[in-house]
């Protein structure tokens, strides 16, 4: 059971990279971006169950901190120009 | 003072907690670190009621056995709508009026309203909470004000 | 293996699924992310929840239910800032069309 949630969580992560990579506004790569890295989180949890090491929960915890921080910091700039959502812009 | 000493004490277990290691240098480290974590936060004054709502300890339990079952059941209903189809959902976004007095009230509202999938709090002005939302049913069990009673009653 | 570790893992592997098919499926952004908030919420607290029935090392347990509440009060922030964000860069949600959306725009700053 604990490789077929890894593998079900490998294929979340395919599902958000798409959407990261189709877009099409800025936001949803945003988001899609966020949700890899939560799913990372989960992921480096469940492999440190798989290989028996559970020391991998540590960097499970870093990694859902820098997730969490470079989100922010990324919004820090959303008054940015490159932000605007223009019309032009296929929705 | 009690701020100081309640974040003194979760720092030092988070850290006994992560290191695991008890020799004198680790534990020294520990120290060091948790002394410059308390005068960065004082730095940027977030030590007060706001970081810390210790007066909520006691009535937080009930709300959050409440907020369980609230996100356990939006979640079904999500999902559900996923399954469905596009054709099945009706994104509407409304303005709800808040009825907290304090701040923390009003973000403990907001975060609830967030943390339940199907809604989320876009913009947040005075006691005007924008909320945007999967189903239009959400956003009446939302206007029925349950959550909201339930946030008043705990910040009282 | 124990049969409820199992069954909280398969819950949450399936949740977590619903919700990559959420956000390849749903519309526009603002749908997407209540997709996003499901596999953040209930998915993540099974599949967290799935571990720790696993595992009795009490440790081991602790260190889960961390990284359950940092994903439990993170996950609300980060998306209410990136609501924000986008509502304050006039991306305009496609709404429903029984709805009058005369309200929205002008409450919208």
């Amino acid at each position: 059971m604990l490789i077929a949630a890894t593998i079900a969580i490998l294929v979340v992560m395919i599902m958000a990279i798409t959407r990261g990579i189709m877009g099409p506004t800025l936001y949803d790569r945003i988001l899609a971006v966020n949700m890899f890295g939560t799913k990372t989180v989960l992921l480096i949890s469940l492999l440190g169950f798989v290989m028996g090491r559970p020391e991998f929960l540590d960097i499970a915890i870093v990694y859902a901190l820098i997730n969490f921080i470079s989100v922010i910091g990324v919004l820090r700039y959303s008054d940015s120009s490159i932000f605007k959502h223009s019309s032009q812009q296929k929705k | 003072m009690r701020h100081t000493i309640f974040l003194s004490l979760s720092l030092t277990a988070f850290w006994l907690l992560n290191s695991g290691h008890n020799t004198a240098l680790m534990l020294s480290f520990g120290a060091i670190s948790i002394a410059f974590v308390l005068y960065i936060a004082h730095r940027m004054d977030v030590v007060d009621h706001e970081s810390q709502p210790l007066h909520l300890t006691l009535k937080l339990p009930g709300f959050y056995a409440w907020l369980i079952k609230e996100i356990i059941l939006a979640n079904f209903l999500v999902v559900k709508h996923i399954w469905l189809g596009n054709k099945t959902i009706s994104p509407t976004m409304v303005t709800i009026k808040a009825s907290q007095k304090t701040d923390i009230g009003k973000v403990i509202y907001a975060n609830s309203i967030t943390l339940t999938p199907g809604t989320v709090t876009v913009n947040l002005e005075g006691d005007q909470f924008m909320v945007h939302a999967l189903l239009r049913e959400s956003i009446e069990d939302l206007q029925a004000g349950e959550m909201d009673r339930r946030v008043t009653q705990l910040e009282n | 293996m124990n049969i409820s570790s199992a069954l909280f893992l398969l819950i949450g592997s399936f949740l977590c699924v619903s919700g990559g098919v959420g956000i390849l499926r749903f519309p526009d952004f603002y749908t997407r992310m209540h997709a996003v908030g499901v596999t953040e919420t209930l998915a993540t607290a099974m599949i967290l929840i799935g571990l720790m029935l696993q595992n009795p090392d009490g440790l081991v347990v602790l260190k889960l239910m961390i990284i359950l509440l940092m994903t439990l009060f993170i996950s609300p922030t980060a998306s209410h800032a990136l609501a924000q964000a986008a509502i304050h860069n006039d991306l305009m949600p496609e709404l429903d069309k029984k709805e009058d959306n005369e309200k929205v725009k002008s409450s919208n700053p």
